[in-house]
């Protein structure tokens, strides 16, 4: 169902185009990603499972999952959640894990694109153009350094593009204005004489040499830089629970994405699974979306979130149960229901207090791991911070890896908000300029470590706290 | 914290953002529902009569000077977290006031009667909407000012559209 009317966001839809799904004619509007069209028109199913044949949809809808691959005008295991509609789009659910040659592929096998010979050179390389990327991409275009910024999402922004709540903070840190207005501002303060932004493009290895490999469409190329900034951010947590794989099931970002981005709603009745702040948030941003929030679960006995994000969705009178946990989703093909019952003080489930839910959506909002992938590939030592997310790269307090001259910030150096992002990218980005021999104002870098020493100050700091401090003092002295 | 645990405030917690009776009988005021130190501040620079204020730290709970607010209400559109709300209990006064923040559609017209809610969406009774704020300083935020039956007045803090 797609949102008409939202008091926050206007949606522009583009040109309503025809597409192919199994060969069935659909409509959808041009510039919306594959995926948020076939959830517009009622398409639940995008793939089978390969062995046990289970139905299966988007999960996190920002391509970091792999639960929505596709063949999309023949080729295989295409991303449809990052994959902008075409006109006339033939799209397939795939057989088995894929067939990488098909009837549909007319260009010459093994890739329909080109090998470029030529290497591009840049002085600092940005992966992702989200709120950590792009504040680097202030701060090495300001000292005159030369600056490519590569994302392989199609608009800049990263996850910024649906927040449509107001940020905390203060003013520095944009505090009051609303996370979807923020990526213009960013991009107005990056040297555009200096900067290129590279979109729809996907960095596929780091190798030696700081060259990174990219795939953009069909054409394989590469980027070699001096520097280079990882700032690709993290990836949702799944929770594991009888039919977690059904459609239906959703990221709390991936409902975000859906309603917020391009405008539909992810089902009519939504199960909340996990009152974090992210859990909260999207709570409210779903009953501004007409849609209505059944319950918010959380296993713990307190709420983790921001009361005040709480107290928004409690005076709409949706309940936060504590002490609850999701039991299993019903349904065959898709959700149709969500069983929930209380934990006890050692988080088991009491069996008697089973009740049956009926949803359209459970809405998974359990936390985030940074999607690191790229760091590791490239040879950066790695260390398991649970504070952090998981496992992350060590770095030094510049941001700086073990692979010297790789920086990482954002949530991939350790989950925290986008507030944090940015001021980590703006020191990631002085700590690059800086190495390339930029003179960098004394007390510049102080004041971003001053600004997030702050902004970790209180009691919900604590956590990013205690990672960053475990980070400096057990990971980096031993990898180093 | 609250309710059990689970995001609602009890007006106990809130006694300290309460402004005292003697000051709630002089006119408007605001009242700040946030209690918990989180890193936030837009409140203190958006006050034009700059009665609140944050000491010690990012972190640190928002006070309101009780006499310095003017009741205005400029704050509960700029507060990101949608915690502060005005309170009209003017002596001999019929009635009470309370403006709230309120971000859905449709939005109430004026004359129109709602539904007020409490902390926990728990339905008070019925509410008159006096006056609907929008426009470009309050950035999508709307202010829906109602009045109410005294007695509601520090509990009412949402409303529901009878009809839609």
């Amino acid at each position: 169902m797609r949102i008409t009317e939202h008091p926050i966001l206007q949606f522009k839809r583009g040109k309503k185009i025809p597409f192919t799904f199994d060969g069935r004619e659909l409509f959808g509007y041009e510039g919306e990603m594959v995926a948020a069209a076939l959830h517009a028109a009622g398409v639940t199913t995008y793939r089978r499972s390969p062995q046990l044949h289970r139905h299966r949809g988007f999960f996190c809808a920002i391509g970091k999952c792999s639960s929505c691959l596709m063949s999309v005008d023949g080729i295989a295991n295409v991303r449809v959640c990052i994959t902008p509609l075409r006109e006339g789009m033939v799209v397939r659910s795939p057989q088995g894990k894929g067939q990488i040659s098909s009837e549909d592929t007319p260009a010459q096998w093994p890739w329909p694109g080109q090998y470029a010979d030529e290497i591009l050179e840049t002085e600092v390389a940005i992966v992702g153009a989200g709120p950590a990327g792009l504040s680097a991409a202030i701060e090495t275009t300001g000292l005159g350094v030369e600056t490519m910024v590569v994302d392989e999402n199609d608009r800049i922004g990263g996850q910024l593009i649906k927040q449509t709540h107001m940020f905390f903070g203060s003013k520095e840190q944009y505090a009051k204005v609303r996370g979807i207005d923020i990526a213009p501002l960013l991009l107005d303060h990056i040297e555009s004489t200096r900067a290129q932004i590279m979109l729809g493009a996907t960095v596929v290895g780091l190798f030696e040499g700081k060259t990174l490999g990219i795939v953009r469409g069909r054409d394989f190329f590469c980027l070699r830089a001096k520097k280079v900034i990882v700032a690709c951010g993290a990836s949702e947590n799944m929770l594991a629970f009888e039919n977690c794989d059904l459609p239906g099931v959703h990221g709390a970002g991936a409902v975000q994405t859906l309603m917020n981005v391009y405008g539909i709603i992810p089902g009519r009745k939504v199960l909340m699974v996990g009152a974090g702040n992210i859990g909260l948030i999207v709570s409210y941003q779903l009953l501004q979306a007409g849609v209505d929030v059944v319950e918010v679960i959380e296993a713990a006995p307190h709420i983790g979130g921001y009361q005040v994000h709480a107290a928004k969705i409690k005076r709409a009178g949706v309940p936060i149960r504590t002490c609850h946990t999701i039991i299993k989703a019903t349904g065959r093909e898709k959700v149709e229901g969500a069983v929930v019952a209380k934990v006890d003080e050692n988080w088991n489930p009491v069996d008697e207090t089973q009740r049956e839910l009926l949803v359209e959506t459970v809405c998974l909002a359990v936390g985030l791991s940074p999607t690191a992938e790229l760091l590791f590939q490239s040879g950066c030592q790695s260390w398991y911070i649970p504070e952090l997310g998981g496992y992350v790269a060590a770095h030094d307090e510049n941001l700086e890896t073990t692979v010297r001259g790789v920086y990482v910030a954002g949530d991939v150096s350790g989950i925290e908000e986008a507030s944090t992002a940015m001021l980590e990218g703006r020191l990631a980005g002085l700590s690059a300029a800086e190495s390339l021999g930029k003179k960098v104002a004394l007390g510049r870098k102080k004041n971003v470590l001053d600004q997030l020493a702050e902004l970790r100050a209180g009691p919900f700091g604590e956590k990013a706290r205690r990672g960053k401090e475990k980070m400096s003092q057990e990971a980096w002295s031993h990898v180093r | 914290m609250s309710d059990n645990h689970s995001g609602a405030l009890q007006e106990l917690e809130l006694a300290e953002q309460i402004p005292p009776k003697e000051r709630l009988k002089k006119g408007p005021v605001a009242i700040i529902e946030c209690v918990e130190e989180i890193p936030c501040n837009p409140c203190v620079e958006i006050c034009p009569q700059g009665a609140i204020s944050i000491t010690g730290g990012l972190n640190k709970i928002p006070r309101l000077d009780w006499d310095k607010c003017n009741g205005c209400g400029v704050c509960i559109s700029g507060c990101p977290g949608l915690a502060i709300f005005m309170v009209d209990l003017t002596e001999g006064k019929e009635e009470a006031k309370v403006a709230l923040p309120y971000e859905f559609l449709p939005l109430p017209d004026k004359g129109e009667t709602v539904m007020a809610l409490d902390r926990k969406g728990k339905p008070l009774g019925s509410a008159e909407v006096l006056r609907v704020q929008r426009g470009k300083r309050l950035d999508r935020t709307p202010i829906v000012t109602i009045a109410l039956p005294r007695e509601w007045a520090l509990q009412a803090r949402n409303i529901r559209r009878l009809h839609r």
